[in-house]
């Protein structure tokens, strides 16, 4: 299965990535994708996300891995943003490839919730002058679960 | 070892990472995070409550039983907030 993570600065393009994964594989089916933004609410002027270099490309690689095991995917690709973003950026992007939409909608939800809850990244909030770092969501930790 | 800190761990520390000389009486990440308190200062606020805080070891999830070595990688993070 071909699997591309990136970790960048800059913006991705959706479209671009999608071509990308289902180009000249003829058993390709279905492609699920998620593209998160920075939401900008409570007057939020700035996101600035950090993450750990190495440890973030390995913990996302063995989630691709587990996806994998657990669904009949033919590709995926993760790109997550770190530094510096406005609202109505991009941030992430998930997208599964599979025959059917079944696995590529499953295995997409997986990794996402996987992302959010095991792979490190942190964010900062920017409201003006205030700076805050933003706490983990229970809710999120019981998307994950639901996999285990 | 090398030490890293991550989010508000690094913010307070003022720093990202560090190299440490492991005390033969540290066995776990947990003698280590209380070593590391007893330094006072920023890194008695960081180490406060270990409940706030999570470990890596060679850049893998752990927990604070796990145990260390002198040639570790050991990170220090709030939860993650990715995605």
């Amino acid at each position: 299965m071909i699997a591309r993570i990136s970790i960048q600065r800059e913006d991705f393009d959706a479209a671009a990535e999608v071509a990308a994964l289902s180009q000249d594989r003829a058993g390709i089916g279905a492609v699920a994708t998620f593209t998160g933004l920075v939401r900008g609410d409570d007057g939020l002027t700035a996101m600035t996300l950090e993450h750990y270099p190495g440890m973030t490309e390995r913990e996302i690689a063995a989630h691709v891995k587990e996806a994998e095991a657990r669904w009949p995917i033919l590709g995926a690709t993760i790109v997550h943003r770190v530094g510096t973003l406005k609202p109505g950026a991009r941030i992430v992007l998930v997208a599964v490839a599979s025959s059917h939409r079944a696995a590529a909608f499953a295995a997409c939800e997986f990794l996402m919730d996987y992302l959010k809850t095991r792979a490190p990244f942190w964010k900062l909030e920017q409201r003006g002058e205030d700076a805050d770092w933003v706490a983990a969501r229970a809710s999120d930790d019981t998307a994950a679960e639901r996999w285990r | 070892m090398k030490l890293l800190y991550f989010a508000w761990a690094r913010q307070k520390l003022g720093k990202g990472e560090e190299e440490f000389e492991l005390p033969s009486e540290v066995e776990t990440a947990r003698d280590l995070a209380l070593h590391l308190a007893a330094r006072g200062g920023g890194y008695a606020d960081v180490f406060a409550d270990l409940n706030r805080l999570r470990v890596a070891i060679n850049q893998e999830h752990a927990n604070w039983n796990a145990r260390v070595a002198a040639d570790d990688e050991i990170a220090f993070f709030p939860p993650v907030t990715g995605g």
